[in-house]
């Protein structure tokens, strides 16, 4: 096992910024994802990590040895890839002890170690077969036991789930978690979908356009996003954003005009930051953390109803904001058994401690003025 | 709106039952695409195998007389005493030239696109390789003539003089090494396209995954990219065995078969028996037998490599 480091690591193809001096400290034994948009850095991340792309600055460190110039098969890393790359020549059982036979481990023990770990997946009847007889959930299976076979140091996993099912995507979810936190082996998980970053990882690291947007546990990353990119990019369905005028003394004021009166500790916070009096600042809102009335509240602001969707569990409503209804969206989930009508006329009642705010520059203000870390930089758990 | 809607609907109508449709549909229309391959298929290559197969049973000389004399092409084939030089000959060329064919075109395929990581220096290697083939045959021997030049003003013998070592007679003393060089060296770069091509097309992630499983570069040669040009392998070798069989073109420019029948190879002895000495029958005859061993040679290679299954996997 292993703990890793990323120094400045850089990464450009030609012109193109693939990587932007990514910081990161993964613990030994921690489970990680890396979290973004296609296209955002992370695959080359992880291929760095891996050995097969070389970095173009900055460095890498397994347990504080820089493995810049360690060549991918001296790394003890095992790579699950998004197409599985199970070789279509070999059977299951000769994928699965592939890594064993280049290391020249003795037959009895490959023989012993393929059988143990595909025991642990659950594959033991389906060694003689060839991938292409398998499901795609079995050969993501195979695929993790060739990873894992050879008990590596890390373990980095490339979009593994993206080609099974539904269904199968939550079980496997499961497995995986349970697995990596069993074996406590270092995990890196390259994903796009949040749901699966935020239930398996330990720490999520959000990245766009190549730049680490925030670094910390799912729950923090959920109710603190540390600015405009994550708060948009994390939540489903995602958090309303909308613009809003600050006022001296704690209030904001909403488009159409009404104001929102800021809790005592969030007002002195913003007091402390010293904003001009009508400075354009971004509301963030998650949609279950407003409430809906039938009736006029002092916290409530009017707004129309634009349409229903049912979700199942829940009912996600869209409004319009304002009295004619013609400011921005605006979505709230809310109880399925509630009768809305389109063209209803509603209160919503935002839930005065979930508020989000952020500030022209894209940045959270609700952290403490100077615990505020450099966006683009890992806050150090 | 619905006079719109039926005058656009009127294109995708099913065809009316007019005399012209009817026509049109029972014209056989398959056969007018497959006509042209055929016609080209039939007029040269049938035909000249028929063709071929009657003059074998004539005594058509010069004359160009079709006189039918039985099987007495072939017994004279069976008592020609420099038959069985002529059939060692052959297999020593095709099996040789084989070889460079397909481990040089192998080796050159592996240099170029896995080994050399610049995509543009490994794509002007092979453009370089690729050279002699659209170079016209007469041109490329004339080449490896001046190459071979017994004087010492031959390229390779400037080469021997550079080590202080007397000029070669190449073509007199070495005559089979040469035409074997000569075509292999003009023959790999078939392998090598194909090869390259097949290479290019295996997924990246296998020879990531080989890698960080700890494979070498030489070891994901061998492990990963060789078991997947399983069936480019025995396509080029397959192919290649047939195409050198009947190829005599640059042994006739480059060493004329000589120097007493020393490279001389079956086909070009049906060409001289046929074209120099005019024994149209009697070559044609030594021609047909060959056609029997390439029917054989290939059939046999189709069952050994299993190309029914090659069939069954482009799914």
């Amino acid at each position: 096992m292993a703990s890793i480091r990323l120094e400045h690591l850089t990464k450009r193809f030609g012109n193109v910024v693939a990587v932007d001096d990514l910081n990161l400290e993964i613990a030994d034994g921690e489970f990680v994802a890396l979290l973004g948009p296609s296209g955002c850095g992370k695959t080359t991340t992880l291929l760095m990590i891996a050995g097969i792309y070389e970095p173009t600055e900055g460095k890498i460190y397994f347990d504080d040895v820089c493995v810049n110039d360690v060549a991918p098969k001296d790394r003890y890393v095992g790579l699950v890839f998004q197409s599985y790359a199970l070789y279509p020549h070999m059977s299951v059982f000769d994928n699965i002890a592939f890594p064993l036979r280049l290391n020249k481990t003795p037959r009895a023990e490959i023989e012993r170690r393929v059988r143990e770990v595909a025991k642990l997946a659950q594959i033991e009847n389906l060694l003689d077969r060839r991938p292409a007889q398998l499901s795609g959930g079995q050969q993501q299976r195979v695929a993790l036991c060739r990873a894992l076979v050879k008990e590596p140091e890390v373990l980095l996993l490339d979009e593994p789930l993206s080609n099974l099912d539904a269904r199968l995507r939550i079980e496997t979810r499961a497995e995986i978690k349970r697995l990596q936190k069993e074996l406590g082996i270092t995990t890196i998980l390259v994903t796009h979908d949040q749901i699966e970053a935020l239930s398996m990882a330990d720490r999520v690291a959000v990245m766009h356009q190549g730049v680490l947007q925030q670094y910390t546990t799912p729950e923090e990353l959920y109710n603190r996003p540390a600015n405009l990119f994550v708060a948009s990019f994390i939540g489903d369905p995602p958090m309303n954003l909308f613009e809003v005028r600050y006022r001296r003394g704690g209030e904001l004021e909403l488009p159409g005009g009404r104001a929102l009166r800021l809790p005592e500790p969030l007002a002195r916070r913003l007091e402390a930051r010293r904003l001009e009096e009508g400075a354009t600042l971004t509301l963030g809102l998650r949609p279950e953390d407003v409430e809906l009335s039938e009736t006029e509240t002092p916290e409530g602001f009017p707004a129309e109803v634009y349409l229903a969707e049912t979700l199942g569990g829940d009912l996600l409503v869209h409004f319009r904001l304002g009295d004619g209804g013609d400011g921005p969206r605006l979505r709230a989930l809310t109880d399925p058994e509630r009768r809305v009508t389109m063209g209803q006329r509603l209160w919503l009642v935002p839930d005065p401690n979930k508020l989000h705010l952020f500030g022209p520059d894209g940045r959270s203000l609700l952290a403490e003025a100077e615990e505020e870390a450099p966006v683009p930089h890992p806050q150090r758990a | 709106m619905r006079a719109a809607v039926e005058q656009r609907a009127r294109a995708y109508r099913a065809p009316l039952n007019t005399p012209r449709t009817r026509l049109l549909r029972r014209f056989p229309t398959h056969w007018l695409f497959l006509l042209p391959m055929l016609l080209l298929v039939v007029v040269f290559f049938f035909v000249p195998v028929i063709l071929n197969l009657i003059l074998a049973f004539t005594d058509m000389t010069l004359s160009l007389r079709w006189e039918f004399v039985g099987l007495k092409n072939y017994v004279k084939f069976l008592q020609d005493p420099l038959i069985p030089q002529i059939a060692k000959n052959t297999l020593v060329y095709v099996s040789a030239t084989l070889s460079i064919n397909v481990i040089f075109g192998l080796f050159l395929a592996l240099l170029t696109t896995y080994f050399v990581k610049r995509e543009n220096v490994g794509l002007a290697f092979r453009s370089l390789w690729l050279l002699p083939r659209m170079t016209p045959p007469v041109v490329y021997a004339l080449l490896w003539i001046w190459m071979t030049d017994p004087t010492e003003y031959g390229l390779l013998n400037m080469m021997l003089q550079a080590f202080g070592l007397p000029p070669l007679s190449w073509r007199t003393e070495y005559p089979m090494a040469t035409i074997i060089l000569v075509n292999g060296m003009v023959g790999a770069s078939f392998g090598m396209i194909i090869f390259s091509a097949a290479i290019k097309s295996i997924p990246v992630d296998y020879i990531r995954a080989a890698k960080v499983d700890g494979a070498s570069d030489l070891g994901v040669v061998r492990w990963v990219i060789l078991p997947l040009l399983k069936w480019p392998l025995m396509f080029v070798t397959t192919w290649q065995t047939l195409s050198l069989l009947a190829s005599y073109e640059y042994i006739l420019l480059v060493t004329q078969g000589g120097p007493n029948h020393r490279s001389e190879v079956w086909s070009l002895y049906a060409y001289y028996k046929a074209f120099a000495s005019g024994q149209y029958g009697y070559g044609a005859a030594i021609a047909m037998v060959l056609v029997a061993v390439a029917v054989i040679i290939a059939l046999l290679m189709l069952r050994i490599f299993g190309f029914r299954r090659l069939m069954e996997l482009m799914r």
